[in-house]
């Protein structure tokens, strides 16, 4: 398992659009990924479950990835992280 | 009727009425739900009656539920098309609809033999009422994205179809509130929306600045026809219902205008704000939330002159702790990425009375126990504060301003409460900028006056030229019958400034100014020509100072 730590930098924390477009890069992966933010967890094939976990701005966020396709699908968290940090 | 503007900009069009249309649709029942009332009234309401217990028609039922998903989406998809923009909304509800937990709130319902439509309805008030209880204001309002998605299903249910427009012509939507797909998928000949709910930060709201069609809230639509005139102005929020042809008149020329100045402003966004002779000026915007520091931005603000920290106080039952403040301020810093942000410790009065605070009402409150009065008195508050404040300071650029300073006695003790401030962070072994500048927000006359005292003492100024005005006027700003005596173009007040800016400069400290004078582009020439180079104001006034900025010369 692979375990990636991003902080969340929008200032209204985590926004419905990027969630959501979270949630679909997670799906193009086999791995079971999941997100942790404090003591809450979510899976990350449900927006509303990421919605409901109300992730503010400045938090930090874990993201837990396991299965075949783990080290691929971190490279892309991370690429998704950097790229689109600022707008957040 | 007069409402909140949250999009600016003229529209004239016809009223085209979404409640009457869902009415005539024959999907609304009206009244309240039995078990609340979240929903608004025009939400179709179950009809009642459970399937029989037999797994056929229950399975059926699944898949008429799944049919409906596949409806929905297409539609969406479709919508998305034309949504330009605003496509990246609609692609929330399209992931919404497959959500393996929304699916599971319904199908669970419908094998509880709920029919489908019952279901969607049920599994919507429990999403929404999940959304509605958080305490983020952006979070809450995602509540209409799940409502949203709930009609469109049940209108697919019901074998309905979206309304079109009317008929030729110009469009103004009117309606109780607003979905993101009922802002998108009118098409352009919707020219304005008037709504009775919905916030600033409401998909109407953001979606109706992006197209950059004016927009008014908090209006009561009762009264409003399908084809009644309206005119409405999104910036001041007055709504005209069949205006007379002497207002259509007046509309339609402000409407040209606007749209000529619109042009004209947005070419100025990203230019920098240098006078003809290469001064350059420093552009920044007071804010009072998160939310405002968006806007800001998009206006071509540098970064924050005052950031209010009222609000964090307000509209609660207990004092905000050390770690709520500092995550706030934490966030302001963040977005600004580096650009300097100013925060203004804790300005309130008896004029606004906080329970928890037991500040008793005053006969002159402005002239009684506030601001820097009341942190002076109350260590641990304005402590807290601080600490929260300092400890923010790694986050970006960050400066602390105290307000209704009266002579230099309160700021060096107000000096002094950031230095425990200070000293119980090193003792916390908690990291905070060292050189975070403080400075003195100047408001009171006596401080004005003992400017060059204070000068060496504080690390900047900022006038703040609402209360300098109602200071050394005598004029309470709140009055209206002496509404006319409020002039912050008084030689009185002029000559402080001018004193302040003077001082200011002699001692080597930056002076801004916060107050609305200068956010008036009819001032800034005058302020330029005083030696003013920071400017911090509303952010919408940005683009209309620079342009004044822009064409003028200091020598």
């Amino acid at each position: 398992m692979i375990s990636k730590t991003y902080t969340i930098l929008a200032l209204e924390g985590m926004h419905a659009r990027p969630a959501t477009a979270m949630v679909k890069l997670a799906k193009q992966f086999q791995s079971a990924i999941a997100l942790k933010y404090g003591e809450k967890s979510a899976k990350l094939n449900s927006l509303l479950a990421v919605l409901a976990l109300g992730i503010k701005g400045g938090a930090t966020i874990v993201v837990d990835i396991d299965g075949a396709d783990e080290g691929a699908a971190a490279t892309a968290f991370d690429t998704f992280f950097s790229a689109n940090l600022k707008d957040w | 009727m007069k409402g909140i503007g949250v999009s600016p900009g003229i529209a004239i069009g016809r009223a085209w009425v979404l409640r009457a249309k869902a009415r005539a649709a024959g999907t609304r029942s009206g009244g309240a739900l039995p078990d609340g009332g979240l929903l608004p009234n025009d939400y179709p309401l179950p009809t009642g009656g459970l399937l029989p217990n037999d797994a056929t028609v229950i399975e059926r039922e699944v898949d008429l539920y799944r049919g409906a998903v596949e409806e929905a989406a297409v539609s969406l998809e479709r919508l998305m098309e034309q949504a330009g923009d605003a496509a990246e909304i609609l692609g929330v509800q399209l992931e919404l609809l497959y959500d393996p937990l929304w699916e599971s709130e319904v199908i669970d319902r419908i094998r509880r033999r709920s029919p489908a439509r019952e279901a969607v309805l049920g599994a919507t008030e429990r999403v929404m009422n999940m959304f509605l209880e958080m305490e983020d204001a952006y979070m809450r309002e995602r509540s209409a994205d799940i409502r949203d998605m709930g009609n469109r299903l049940v209108r697919v249910l019901d074998g309905g179809a979206l309304d079109a427009l009317p008929g030729e012509g110009e469009w103004i939507v009117v309606a109780e509130e607003l979905t993101p797909s009922d802002t998108i998928g009118l098409g352009s000949r919707v020219v304005g929306f008037v709504t009775q709910a919905g916030g600033a930060t409401s998909h109407a709201a953001i979606v109706a600045r992006l197209r950059g069609l004016p927009a008014v809230t908090g209006v009561s639509t009762a009264t409003v026809a399908d084809g009644d005139w309206v005119a409405l102005d999104g910036e001041t929020g007055i709504v005209l219902v069949n205006p007379s042809l002497a207002e259509l008149g007046e509309y339609s020329l402000k409407k040209q205008a606007f749209a000529e100045r619109r042009r004209l402003l947005a070419t100025l966004k990203d230019r920098e704000a240098v006078t003809l002779d290469g001064v350059r000026i420093e552009l920044l915007a007071n804010i009072g939330s998160a939310a405002d520091m968006e806007v800001s931005l998009a206006q071509g603000a540098e970064g924050v002159g005052l950031l209010r920290t009222e609000l964090l106080f307000m509209d609660r039952d207990t004092l905000p702790t050390e770690e709520e403040q500092f995550q706030f301020y934490k966030r302001v810093l963040l977005h600004a990425a580096g650009r300097p942000v100013t925060i203004r410790t804790l300005d309130i009065g008896g004029d606004k009375p906080l329970p928890y605070m037991d500040l008793m009402p005053e006969a002159n409150p402005f002239l009684g126990y506030r601001a820097i009065r009341i942190c002076l008195d109350r260590p641990a508050l304005f402590l807290t504060q601080l600490r929260a404040i300092l400890r923010a300071s790694i986050f970006g650029k960050c400066r602390i301003m105290f307000p209704m300073i009266s002579g230099v006695r309160e700021l060096l003790q107000a000096k002094a409460f950031v230095a425990v401030a200070q000293e119980d962070l090193r003792a916390a072994g908690q990291p905070f900028d060292e050189a975070v500048p403080v400075g003195v927000m100047i408001e009171i006359p006596s401080a004005a006056l003992t400017a060059d005292v204070l000068a060496q003492t504080a690390d900047f100024f900022s006038i703040g030229t609402n209360d300098l005005t109602q200071y050394v006027l005598a004029v309470d700003r709140m009055n209206e019958q002496i509404a006319g005596l409020y002039d912050p173009y008084h030689p009185a007040v002029l000559r402080l400034i001018r004193e302040v800016i003077m001082q200011g400069h002699k001692h080597g400290i930056p002076v801004g100014m916060c107050g609305e004078l200068a956010g008036d582009p009819r001032a800034t020439e005058l302020l330029l020509g005083m030696g003013l180079r920071e400017f911090s104001m509303t952010a919408g006034s940005i683009p209309l100072v620079k342009e004044v900025i822009l064409q003028f010369k200091t020598v």
